[in-house]
């Protein structure tokens, strides 16, 4: 029987490789976006089990919005690497050192 | 529901202007249009403030506890809305010359602004996150605003992707407040909370606060700050270090008081840290920046970490010592950013410190409105910085933090150094080749009068001190 502690699990791993993805990535700027996805994904699905789990439809809206939010997040988060792109030539991670800090 | 409406209305003035505007200057001047369209959005922006700063009264929630106004929203909501109205109207005649004047910049200010008073007045988990987003999304666009500049670029992506980073932490937090709460409602999270908490509600609230101290810019979540400062236009950097700063500490002192009022020794102790570490590393990082928007950065960690001092004392006195603090820092840093504004050579702005030697030689005006404004930022007793500090080691004195009121003492005679060095690069430092001041009456006007209001200030605070206690209490109880 899975039970909501399997889908909580399962969305903490998810979180946490989403996490060290941003942190260890040293190669592509995309895969920072990937790994940011895969973050909010994995809270949607906490919250869609939470939901199932308590019987109350607010979790499902709020996966809703996260969805929206994170669809726009992506086009803007896309946009700005065009830019970068542009004037760089490189996505590369380590190429984004302009500024040290 | 006409009732609901009509508590969110200038939320919807805001929002319905944007959009027009956008639809408007899409199909007519686009950017030929961006300088009229700046004054008309700062004008909207303060008539708001206005109008909700006179005609609020009492406490009204809406959309079944999802949307509060009370006096602690209208506080932040006036402070955040003049500060965007302020810094648009100051950066305007610099990004006019240097042709980053786009016609979407005052739009993505307007929207950010609708984000920011979402956020000071979230009643609920969605309503906190809508507006984060709202805001955050505008200002990853705005800090990337000088496309065809590599850094300005850098800046945006770096923003975009720690603030991201923030925002998906932030949100497996509210997922988790979700799960152990079984609602989103704050008033359904305070009454889950009460007592003894779940763990699981614990783990949803640190995964909050540290989502929120990304946007405050609290250490250890400070990465971001100096390079996205340094980065953006100088206009930009201007904005950031004022209204979303207004609105984020405002969404933490909502969240921990509202959502987690009654269990305030568990988020105490994660304030007080956070605050220990903003202070000292805004303190010690700053003394060796070259650049001085690097270090209005340090300087605005430090700052946040007084006022997060003031919100971990955790009862109602240090939530107005947080307030004052703000409005007090976001007065200075107007000002300021007034001043660096001006800096330039040969037309092109020029940041770095040492151009500023023996500035006060050829603008002693100038140089004494900053050395003011410095001292202020500094904490120097006479100056209305000294009471903002005063406020929130009060407060965590009482609150039974003394230790962190002392370490708050010691970061700041810390801090005073790199302040004082550019007051000594100033006055005494050696001849070089001099720094030319951009004529605009505007910024003058701006700087004199903050530099102003930090000598006048100290008569009575133009009752702001009475302001954000009655805003205080509506907020803790």
């Amino acid at each position: 029987m899975i039970g909501l502690e399997h889908y909580l699990t399962v969305a903490a791993a998810l979180f946490v490789i989403g996490i060290f993805g941003l942190f260890l990535n040293r190669k592509n700027v995309i895969i920072l976006l990937m790994s940011i996805e895969l973050m909010l994904l994995s809270v949607n699905i906490n919250l869609v089990a939470f939901s199932a789990h308590l019987g109350d439809l607010v979790g499902q809206i709020f996966t809703l919005f996260v969805l929206t939010v994170a669809a726009a997040e992506a086009a803007i988060g896309l946009a700005i690497l065009v830019c970068f792109f542009r004037n760089r030539g490189t996505i590369a991670v380590e190429d984004v050192n302009v500024m040290k800090g | 529901m006409q009732a609901d409406l009509n508590i969110i209305l200038p939320e919807i003035v805001i929002s319905v202007y944007a959009i027009a505007a956008l639809l408007f200057t899409a199909y007519t001047g686009k950017d030929r249009m961006a300088g009229m369209l700046l004054w008309l959005t700062a004008g909207l922006l303060g008539a708001m403030a206005i109008w909700i700063g006179v005609t609020g009264d009492g406490s009204r929630t809406a959309f079944g506890g999802m949307f509060n106004d009370d006096g602690f929203a209208r506080f932040a909501k006036v402070t955040i809305l003049l500060s965007a109205a302020a810094v648009m109207v100051l950066g305007q005649e610099y990004m006019m010359r240097r042709k980053i004047l786009r016609f979407e910049y005052p739009i993505l200010i307007a929207l950010s602004a609708v984000g920011m008073m979402l956020m000071v007045s979230a009643g609920d988990l969605m309503a906190l996150y809508m507006g984060l987003e709202l805001q955050s999304l505008a200002l990853y666009v705005v800090a990337s605003l000088r496309r065809d500049s590599a850094k300005s670029t850098e800046a945006g992506l770096k923003y975009f992707v720690l603030g991201a980073l923030s925002s998906g932490l932030l949100l497996y937090g509210a997922s988790l407040t979700y799960g152990y709460a079984g609602t989103t409602l704050f008033s359904g999270i305070i009454e889950a909370a009460e007592g003894q908490a779940p763990v699981g509600l614990l783990f949803g609230l640190v995964f909050v606060i540290a989502g929120l101290a990304f946007k405050v810019s609290a250490v250890p979540f400070h990465m971001w700050t100096p390079d996205v400062y340094e980065g953006s236009p100088t206009p930009i950097t201007a904005f950031f270090a004022t209204a979303p700063k207004v609105a984020a500490m405002g969404l933490f002192a909502r969240v921990v008081h509202d959502a987690f009022g009654g269990v305030v020794g568990d988020w105490q102790q994660v304030l007080a840290l956070l605050s220990l570490l903003s202070m000292f590393l805004g303190a010690v990082a700053a003394i060796g920046q070259t650049d001085i928007k690097r270090l209005m950065a340090y300087s605005s960690i430090a700052h946040m970490g007084y006022a997060l001092m003031g919100l971990a004392a955790g009862d109602a006195f240090g939530v107005q010592a947080m307030l004052i603090y703000m409005a007090i820092y976001v007065t200075m840093n107007i000002g300021t950013f007034a001043f660096i504004l001006s800096m330039e050579r040969d037309g092109q702005p020029i940041t770095e410190i040492a151009s500023l030697n023996m500035y006060s030689r050829a603008h002693p005006a100038r140089a004494l409105a900053m050395l003011i404004l410095l001292f202020s930022l500094a904490g120097v007793p006479p100056l209305l910085g000294f009471f903002g500090k005063l406020y929130v080691l009060r407060a965590a004195y009482e609150g039974g933090l003394a230790w962190l009121a002392v370490a708050g003492v010691i970061a700041s005679v810390i801090g005073a150094f790199y302040y004082l060095r550019i007051v000594y690069y100033m006055y005494f430092g050696e001849e070089r080749e001099p720094l030319e001041t951009s004529r605009s009456p505007v910024q003058w006007s701006f700087l004199m009068v903050s530099a102003a209001l930090m000598l006048l200030g100290i008569i009575n605070m133009f009752g702001v001190e009475g302001m954000a206690q009655a805003a205080a209490a509506t907020l803790v109880n």
